[in-house]
């Protein structure tokens, strides 16, 4: 168990690193092997009309002035060390895990991150939790009573859910719950400071949030339910007279959730890494909101530690879906 | 400034401003006690802020909330290049000049702030002196000197790998500014030798050319004064030292700042700020449409101040009440077509004229929004900027282009059909429309033009504002929209029609017009005293451009803000580019 743990971590090390390498060589390389010069990059960074000494003094600031690889490694070295960063008439040390200084705002990349998660962390595990539950059971239920009313009045729903992109669902629950019928809060308070009114205000997001996801939870366990609870040893579960209740959840459902929790690992790495036009919709201020700022501003250092973080996340939910593969499938053993 | 709300506005009505924004300020104190309902909106119909004061009042407390889309480049007033920040910025941070608050063209009136009276000119305009108004004091108490004006200047123009998002006049301006490394670099106590402070009083600005219009550029938040000793650079923007009514009580990067009231400011020292609500809020990121709910229902100003979003548009102008909440008024921006005079065959005037009779420009402006977001133009100059002259030089029937004449300027130009490319920026819809419009027209001459798009942030450092890229890319026209840094004629034409403004990259000059007449004639205007002439400078330097067919005006830009109810002293100034000036607003709501 702890060598596959230690083998999982190097690997997912390797992997940051080389999304790292990446998301540095699109920003950085691509546009130089496109013929773009330092003096460009250097520009977009800088006012209007600057002159010569301007752009070699943002160049020398931002390190543009040096070698791609020695930018990737200097961005390496914030990360595990720490760095140093000329502020005007003073120097400030940005401490490990530096992602460095944004090129547009002028301010440290983590402690924006890290001020932000709780906001995405907040919507992603409130929607997850519902999408989780309504659209499980919603494909339970369909499964077991195919082509009844029920199934076919949820997988209508789950079809009308996956359909709708978020950026209607979302601007019309805000419309209807927020604006014409003020029942939810709209400003974003976090949970430490009012559980209540940190749900509250957080509800439309994750209802719309929820209405797309568990459309695909829901057809995923209906087709994986339908599937199993015509096995054989579903059918020696009825036989030995266990209640049709324990044989639906232990035996059916159990066999059937591999593949959910395959994607639902994927799923909520993902939206820690930013729900990008969930959190636009609802003015929340969080990873996706930063990434989204930071991409047109082509900011750099902001776009790596959310790449970063995104990955990482991705990461670490696919390596708790593999240890839940044990529990939920005792087939499976980790070595 | 592109694609930026602008600083702007005339001063050929200067005399007329005194005179209105004298009796403006009367009514408004008249009306304070008039409007029991404190609801001005509803009663002053469309386009009341243009013209007065809508909902005058002098009630304090309360909070003021403003909602923005994005998030402005800085609050920081040394870095800072946005016109509502300009604006915004004057409650904490007092420049030399600034904008009197004025509904419309009264709007415009240059009027000291931090000086006591507007510069003295000497040597033929070239040296520029101010005093500044006795007990100025920070928020800390300590007294505001000419020194931390000097300061605030160096730190804005001379270190731009530090703070490098305002302009650079000054460094362009000032004598020896191309010497000096600025005062993060130099960290001798003498500083730039052109900027003078003979006592803690007095500064003296000396220039290295004639410049007239010296008054506009201290009117920029670039002036306001900044306490060396309380410089921390790009880290300045978490405290900001305050020298106006209001000081920051908290400032989240991104999210949002609140200011509260600054006790140290002295109402003595200060004719312009009234300091009416308790609290002023900031909010960031909003979304755009939650914005227009806010305003609407009357909890929110936009800071943006371009205006209503397009379903919002929609819905307001059919509906005759809401429409009497509107204030539609120019912005001081002329929305319009690049010909790049150095790409064949567009390097012939007689090609280029064919252009400008082919563009149908009702189509255009049905594209960007109908005439509700612009006026069908035909000058490079807005009907807001000084020196704009009626004329049209290139008239078609209806605006709606004329095939014959354009096919007849095609065949003078020698050619019978052109392949060409127009740019556009790709996270612009309207400009995109727009363009798609004009390739529809051209089309029906003979000019086959490709849509290329850029996004915003790169069009001028990586596609239309680089030269050599055009060239290569054979693209021979580009959309662009351009706005003043300040309302004069030089402030709009200088750098989008001299030849200066023309660089490898970033370049403004789209045109890449390179005419010795206009160039001799933006510098004729500017070392003039007699502003009549240099507006009738800027009308002829504007018949040059469009005689030569630099460009194809499309719209005067115009924006539709939604006037929100229970916010007192709303008045959209020109100078602000239409937007409320944020300096007095007060609310009805404790």
């Amino acid at each position: 168990m702890i060598s596959y743990i230690l083998r999982r971590t190097l690997a997912a090390v390797i992997l940051l690193l080389v999304v790292t390498a990446v998301t540095f060589a699109i920003f950085f390389l691509l546009p130089r092997l496109a013929g773009q010069t330092a003096d460009q990059l250097a520009q977009q960074y800088i006012g209007k009309s600057p002159t010569q000494a301007d752009i070699e003094a943002v160049k020398q600031n931002l390190g543009l002035d040096q070698p791609v690889y020695v930018q990737y490694w200097d961005f390496i070295k914030g990360i595990v060390s720490g760095a140093t960063y000329d502020l005007g008439p003073t120097t400030a040390h940005c401490s490990a895990p530096c992602f460095g200084y944004s090129f547009k705002t002028h301010v440290e990349v983590w402690p924006q991150l890290t001020d932000r998660l709780p906001v995405t962390v907040s919507l992603a595990a409130g929607a997850a939790v519902l999408w989780l539950v309504g659209g499980v059971t919603a494909g339970v239920i369909s499964a077991l009573k195919p082509r009844s009313f029920a199934d076919r009045t949820f997988m209508g729903i789950a079809l009308a859910g996956v359909s709708l992109p978020m950026f209607f669902t979302g601007q019309l629950a805000l419309f209807l719950f927020t604006f014409q019928w003020p029942i939810f809060g709209r400003e974003y308070v976090p949970f430490t400071e009012n559980p209540s009114q940190w749900a509250n205000t957080l509800f439309p997001a994750w209802c719309s949030l929820a209405l797309l996801y568990s459309a695909i939870y829901a057809r995923l366990t209906r087709s994986g339910m339908l599937e199993t609870m015509n096995e054989d040893f579903i059918r020696s579960a009825r036989a030995k007279g266990l209640r049709e209740r324990k044989v639906v959840v232990r035996h059916g459902l159990r066999a059937a959730l591999t593949p959910i929790i395959t994607v639902f690992g994927m799923d909520l790495g993902l939206l820690l890494g930013g729900a990008v036009i969930t959190e636009t919709v609802f003015s929340l201020h969080g990873i996706g909101e930063y990434a989204v700022q930071s991409i047109r501003d082509n900011d750099l250092p902001p776009i790596l530690g959310v790449t970063l973080l995104a990955a990482f996340f991705v990461v670490l939910a696919n390596f708790l879906v593999d240890l839940l593969y044990a529990a939920a499938d005792p087939r499976v053993r980790i070595s | 400034m592109e694609g930026k709300q602008t600083i702007m506005r005339r001063s050929t009505l200067a005399a007329v401003a005194v005179v209105g924004s004298a009796s403006l300020l009367l009514s408004a104190c008249s009306k304070a006690d008039d409007k029991s309902d404190n609801n001005g909106s509803k009663s002053a119909g469309a386009n009341a802020a243009t013209k007065d004061v809508v909902n005058a009042s002098t009630q304090k407390g309360g909070t003021v909330t403003y909602e923005y889309s994005d998030v402005p480049d800085s609050f920081d007033p040394g870095n800072t290049y946005y016109a509502y920040m300009y604006n915004l910025s004057r409650l904490y941070a007092r420049p030399l000049m600034t904008f009197k608050p004025g509904a419309g063209e009264s709007g415009n009136e240059l009027v000291p702030d931090l000086a006591s009276a507007p510069g003295e000119p000497s040597d033929g305009g070239k040296t520029w002196t101010y005093k500044l108004r006795e007990g100025l004091k920070y928020e800390d108490g300590t007294p505001i000197t000419s020194k931390d004006v000097k300061y605030a200047v160096e730190r804005s123009n001379f270190a731009r790998d530090v703070l490098s998002l305002g302009p650079s006049y000054f460094q362009q301006f000032l004598e020896d500014g191309d010497k000096y490394k600025g005062p993060y670099k130099d960290k001798s106590d003498k500083g730039i030798s052109s900027i003078q402070t003979p006592d803690d009083n007095t500064i003296v600005f000396k220039l290295n050319r004639a410049f007239q219009e010296f008054d506009y550029l201290v009117a920029t938040p670039q002036t306001a004064p900044v306490p060396k000793a309380k410089d921390t650079g790009v880290d300045y923007v978490k405290k900001i030292v305050s020298s106006g009514s209001y000081k920051f009580e908290s400032y989240q990067e991104g999210k949002e700042a609140v200011l509260v009231r600054n006790e140290n400011w002295d109402a003595k020292t200060d004719p312009l700020r009234k300091q009416y609500p308790d609290k002023i809020v900031v909010k960031l990121k909003v979304n755009a449409e939650t914005i227009d709910q806010d305003v609407m229902a009357g909890k929110a100003i936009d800071l943006g101040g371009t205006g209503v979003q397009a379903a919002t548009q929609a819905k307001v102008v059919n509906s005759a009440s809401q429409k009497a909440n509107t204030d539609n008024t120019y912005g001081g921006r002329l929305v319009y077509m690049a010909i790049n005079t150095k790409l064949a065959p567009f390097d012939k005037v007689e090609c280029r004229k064919a252009v400008e009779f082919a563009v149908n420009k009702v189509s255009v402006q049905t594209a960007l929004g109908g005439p509700i977001r612009g006026d069908i133009a035909s000058t490079v100059l807005p009907p807001d900027i000084p020196g704009y002259e009626k004329s049209d030089l290139y008239t078609t029937p209806g605006n709606k282009g004329d095939v014959a004449k354009a096919k007849e300027q095609l065949k003078a130009c020698g050619k019978e059909s052109i392949n060409t490319n127009i740019s556009a920026r790709s996270d612009r819809p309207a400009e995109i429309d727009a363009a798609t419009a004009i390739i529809d027209s051209l089309k029906k001459v003979g000019i086959n033009a490709s849509l290329k798009q850029f996004p915003s942030g790169k069009y001028f450092t990586d596609a239309a504002g680089v030269p050599q890229f055009n060239k290569k890319q054979n693209i021979g026209l580009h959309m662009m929209q351009w706005g003043a840094d300040w309302p004069s004629g030089y402030g709009f034409l200088q750098q989008i029609l001299h030849s200066d403004a023309i660089g490898d990259s970033g370049n403004t000059n789209l045109s890449q017009l390179d005419n010795k007449d206009v160039d001799s004639m933006l510098e004729k205007a500017i070392a003039s005293e007699d502003q009549g002439e240099r507006d009738s400078l800027y009308a002829q330097i504007d018949k040059k451009a469009m005689e030569e067919a630099a460009l194809v005006p499309l719209t005067y830009f115009k924006v539709l803000l939604y006037r929100p109810a229970n916010f007192t002293n709303l008045v959209s100034s020109a100078a602000w580019s239409g937007q409320y000036d944020y300096l007095n607003i007060g609310t009805t709501k404790k």
